[in-house]
């Protein structure tokens, strides 16, 4: 039970993780893909949705050391005023306001 | 090793679950009220639900030799029916007095509307009036960030609510600072598809340390696994982190929060 923690060395993650993540990027290459090869691709490409899912791409290059929360950043509604009614929505996983906002 | 699930929606579950869970190493459960993936049509069927969540499942589960906990609360998707609410405030403090259920929850926010918030406050009130101990459910999504902040000016704003007896639910990379920041505990739920994942819970572990986390599977009738605590237990082992923490985070932190309750007991 005292055993002293031995944490990973970060070439040891990348030899423990390489594998699943090389295989996460593929799926989301393969999920753009699809959306290029599939009809109504230039309406889909306009969508706020795909429009936050390429920020979070661009995040990833550029966010060194804290990508996770500034692609969760990128993704919320920063405002703080409540709603004056919730019927009928539902949340989407991504701000809608971003795009008019150009952010 | 021991855990404790402090968040599992075992109505939705099989009884093949109870036994999994048993065998695997879950002996304690605590199970909040939720949405039922429909809206309800009266408070009638609350009545019932409460009635499942502090009779049926603690029999259910002790079959097994879990111990089953439950949270008492009117969940925020209903809460823009607020005839509705007031239905269901009024039968809360009957089943809260029951032998196994440790406080208010899950209450919270969804899309932050302002009938959300109105039911919020009221509920924070009955937990504060009845020194309850309280879950909070936070936004899903893009609603997170705005929710989460939303609900703890709520809270800190009555000072009679202890923010050490607040466990802020569903809390992710970019709101466990604030959260930790402003005195609550938070919870980090392991979801398949459209949460958390055991990789990125252990790195929250690792960036935010070990004080006031508790780990759930929040298992439910959508894509979810009731081991999934146990995964990330695993997750954690194989990083190279002592026993003592895996079990701090899973078993001890869990015992520490829900036993602010003096009705809570792990085994």
């Amino acid at each position: 039970m005292n055993d002293p923690y031995r944490p990973l060395t970060a070439p040891q993650v990348l030899d423990l993780y390489f594998i699943e993540n090389r295989s996460r990027v593929l799926d989301i290459a393969s999920f753009l893909d699809r959306i290029d090869r599939y009809a109504g691709a230039d309406e889909a490409r306009a969508e706020y949705r795909y429009q936050a899912l390429m920020r979070t791409l661009r995040l990833l290059v550029e966010s060194p050391g804290d990508r996770t929360r500034a692609i969760q950043l990128s993704l919320s509604d920063p405002t703080s005023e409540p709603l004056d009614s919730a019927v009928g929505l539902k949340a989407w996983g991504a701000w809608e306001g971003a795009q008019h906002e150009g952010n | 090793m021991k855990a404790i699930d402090p968040h599992i929606h075992m109505v939705s579950r099989t009884t093949d679950d109870y036994l999994k869970m048993a065998i695997s190493g879950i002996h304690t459960v605590a199970e909040p009220a939720f949405w039922a993936g429909f809206d309800r049509s009266s408070a009638d069927s609350f009545r019932d639900y409460f009635h499942q969540l502090t009779v049926t499942e603690p029999a259910r589960a002790a079959r097994f030799g879990i111990r089953h906990y439950c949270w008492i609360g009117l969940n925020s998707k209903e809460s823009e029916n607020l005839k509705l609410a007031e239905d269901v405030l009024a039968i809360m403090p009957e089943f809260i007095d029951r032998p196994t259920a440790l406080g208010i929850g899950e209450v919270g926010l969804n899309k932050n509307s302002r009938n959300e918030i109105a039911v919020l406050e009221k509920q924070l009130a009955l937990a504060a009036e009845r020194n309850e101990l309280i879950l909070i459910h936070t936004p899903h999504l893009e609603d997170k960030l705005k929710g989460t902040r939303i609900i703890m000016d709520i809270i800190r704003a009555d000072a009679r609510i202890d923010p050490a007896r607040v466990l802020i639910d569903h809390a992710e990379e970019h709101t466990i600072g604030e959260i930790k920041d402003r005195g609550f505990w938070f919870g980090l739920t392991l979801y398949p598809n459209s949460k958390g994942s055991p990789e990125r819970a252990i790195d929250a572990v690792e960036i935010y340390g070990t004080d006031r986390i508790c780990i759930n599977s929040s298992a439910d009738w959508s894509v979810s696994d009731p081991l999934s605590v146990l995964k990330c237990a695993n997750e954690m082992r194989r990083r190279g982190h002592p026993e003592q923490a895996v079990n701090q985070v899973f078993y001890e932190n869990p015992k520490s929060f829900l036993g602010q309750c003096p009705k809570f007991q792990a085994d």
